[in-house]
C-alpha cells in the first residue's frame, strides 16, 4: 500500500486496534487510518449522532507554540490568522485559519490555551495533510522568542456524541463542568491528558491529546464501554458535512477567504478593526462590501448525491459556482452538498441546479448547518 | 449460467434475456449504498459501455453492460431501496434485463470459480 507520495503510510499508535478491529486501512495524508469497521458508514454515522463515537485522529498534527509570556506568542499567531488570540483566557479554545499573503486559507487549525503548561504556550492542532507546511510557515515567522515544538510523540483521540460526556465521567475524568470550546489538563488512566470539548461532527464530544505509548489503552478502556463504537474516516466526512463543517483541501483552500467560506464569526471584533493579519486588506473590504462568492449548503428534491467537483448552475443554465463537498446525510436520509456561489445567489432558498453527468438535479441553498449542533454551550 | 466481468458485474443469461447486476464482492468494497441509477427501458447499451451508476456514502461508482443490448426491464425497486444492493446483490438487487441477441458476446466473462480466483488474486 502507498499513498500518491509513494511513501509506505504511517501507523498511527493504534493501528494494531484497528486491525484487530477489522478496519478497512487506508492511506489518507501519509498514515493508514481506519475509513470504516466492518459495521459501515451508515451505522458508524448514526452511533455516533445517538450515542458516542470514537475516532483516531492521531494524523492531526499537534504542537506548542512557545514564548516568554501569554502576550508575546498571542501576538506572534496573530500575525498569521485572524482570530483574536491575545484575548483568549485559560482553558479555552479557538478554531482560526492560517492565512495567505492574499488572504486565501493555508490551513485552518485549533488553538487552546493550556492552563497547566507555563504562560506564554499556547497548544496548536494542524491538518495532517498540512502539517509540515503549517509548521515551516510558522517556524519561518517566528521572533527569537517564540519557538514552535511540533509534539510526535502524542495520539489524538476523539469521543464524539450525546453520550460522550457520560462516557468521560464513567472513567473518571472531570469534565461535567466543561463547555463547548473549553480545553483542561487532566489525568485519565494515570496517564496526563489535554482535553477540549470540541471536535468535527456536529456533536457534543472530545478531543484527548494522549502520550503515544498510552493510547491504546485509553483506546481500549473507550471501547470497553457499551456506549462507544469505533468510527472511521468515512463517517468522520459525512458527520462534518452534515455539520456544515470546513474540509480542507475541498471547501476551504489557498483560493478561498475565510469571509468568502462563510468563516467570519471566527475573526473576533478587534482583529477586523485593527487587520494586522495577512489578506487583512482583502479581508476587511469583504467584511464590508461582501465577498464575490460565498460558501453555502445545498439540498436536493431527490436521492441522487452530488459530489466534489459539480457545477452549479441558476435556473437559466448559467455556471454560477461549483460543489465543493457533497454526499449523503445518512441522518438526513437526503443528500446534501456545500460550494461556492456568487453572492447574489447565496440566501437560504435560492433555487439552484446541480450538474451530475450532464443532469441538472433541482438543489436549494440552506442554511448551514444541515443538522442542529449539539454542543454543550 | 451466472457469468462475471473483471469489472465486477454478474450476467445471468436465459434465452434472449440477459439480467445483470454488480456482485457481493463489488458491493462489500462499495460500502453502504445510497442511490442506484438503472438504464431506462429501450436504451440500447454497448458491451462494457456505461449501464448505470451505484453511489455508496463515499463515493459514486459507474456500472458497465457485460453484454450488448436493449433494456427491456430495469429494477425500479432501486430507487427507493438502494440498500437492497447491499442485502441481495445478486439476487433482488439486480439493475436490468437486457434483450440480446443469439450468439452474445461472452468470451471475456469468467465463470464463478475464475471469478473467485480473480477475486482473490486482488
Amino acid at each position: 500500500m502507498s499513498d500518491s507520495t509513494g511513501a509506505a503510510p504511517l501507523p498511527t499508535p493504534l493501528h494494531d486496534a484497528h486491525v484487530a478491529l477489522g478496519a478497512r486501512m487506508v492511506p489518507f495524508a501519509g498514515y493508514a487510518m481506519p475509513v470504516q469497521y466492518p459495521a459501515g458508514i451508515l451505522a458508524e454515522h448514526t452511533w455516533t449522532r445517538e450515542h458516542a463515537g470514537l475516532f483516531d485522529v492521531s494524523h492531526m498534527g499537534q504542537a506548542f507554540l512557545v514564548g516568554p509570556d501569554h502576550a508575546t506568542t498571542a501576538k506572534t499567531l496573530e500575525a498569521l490568522v485572524p482570530a483574536a488570540i491575545v484575548e483568549l483566557a485559560p482553558g479555552r479554545q479557538r478554531y482560526s485559519q492560517l492565512l495567505a499573503p492574499d488572504g486565501g486559507i493555508l490551513d485552518d487549525l485549533m488553538v487552546s490555551r493550556p492552563t497547566d503548561a507555563p504562560d506564554g504556550w499556547l497548544f496548536l492542532v494542524v491538518n495532517a495533510a498540512c502539517k509540515d507546511a503549517d509548521y515551516a510557515h510558522i517556524a519561518a515567522h517566528l521572533p527569537a522568542s517564540v519557538s514552535l515544538r511540533p509534539l510526535d510523540d502524542r495520539a489524538l483521540l476523539a469521543l464524539q456524541g450525546p453520550e460522550a460526556e457520560a462516557v468521560m465521567v464513567a472513567l473518571g475524568a472531570p469534565v461535567a463542568d466543561m463547555k463547548f470550546m473549553d480545553a483542561a489538563p487532566m489525568t485519565l488512566l494515570g496517564s496526563e491528558v489535554h482535553v477540549s470539548r470540541s471536535g468535527y461532527t456536529g456533536e457534543d464530544g472530545f478531543e484527548i491529546s494522549v502520550p503515544a505509548d498510552a493510547a491504546a489503552r485509553l483506546w481500549d478502556a473507550l471501547l470497553a464501554d457499551v456506549r462507544v463504537k469505533p468510527i472511521g474516516l468515512g463517517a468522520r466526512d459525512s458527520l462534518r458535512l452534515e455539520g456544515g463543517l470546513c474540509l480542507y483541501g475541498h471547501d476551504i483552500d489557498v483560493t478561498t477567504s475565510p469571509v468568502e467560506a462563510a468563516l467570519e464569526w471566527s475573526i473576533q471584533k478587534r482583529r477586523r478593526v485593527e487587520g494586522g493579519f495577512p489578506g487583512a486588506a482583502r479581508i476587511q473590504a469583504e467584511l464590508a462590501n461582501g465577498p464575490a462568492r460565498r460558501r453555502v449548503g445545498l439540498t436536493f428534491e431527490g436521492r441522487q448525491p452530488a459530489r466534489e467537483g459539480a457545477e452549479i448552475a441558476d435556473r437559466q443554465g448559467r455556471i454560477v459556482g461549483r460543489v465543493t463537498s457533497g454526499g449523503f446525510g445518512p441522518t438526513l436520509q437526503a443528500p446534501v452538498a456545500m460550494g461556492y456561489v456568487e453572492a447574489a445567489l447565496a440566501a437560504p432558498g435560492t433555487e439552484l441546479d446541480v450538474l451530475v453527468r450532464g443532469k441538472p438535479l433541482p438543489a436549494r441553498v440552506a442554511s448551514l448547518p444541515f443538522v442542529p449542533a449539539g454542543f454543550r454551550r | 449460467m451466472k457469468l462475471y466481468t473483471k469489472d465486477h458485474e454478474w450476467v445471468v443469461i436465459d434465452g434472449d434475456t440477459a439480467t445483470f447486476g454488480i456482485t457481493d464482492h463489488a458491493q462489500s468494497q462499495l460500502g453502504d449504498i445510497v442511490f442506484v441509477e438503472v438504464p431506462e427501458v429501450g436504451r440500447e447499451l454497448d458491451k462494457g459501455g456505461e449501464a448505470a451508476v451505484v453511489e455508496s456514502v463515499k463515493a459514486a461508482s459507474e456500472v458497465y453492460a457485460p453484454v450488448a443490448g436493449e433494456v427491456i426491464a430495469a429494477n425500479t425497486r432501486l430507487a427507493d431501496d438502494p440498500g437492497l444492493v447491499n442485502l441481495e446483490p445478486e439476487s433482488g438487487g439486480w439493475f436490468a434485463k437486457l434483450k440480446v441477441s443469439a450468439g452474445a458476446d461472452t468470451s471475456e466473462l469468467m465463470d464463478e470459480a475464475a471469478y473467485r480466483a480473480f477475486v482473490a488474486s486482488l
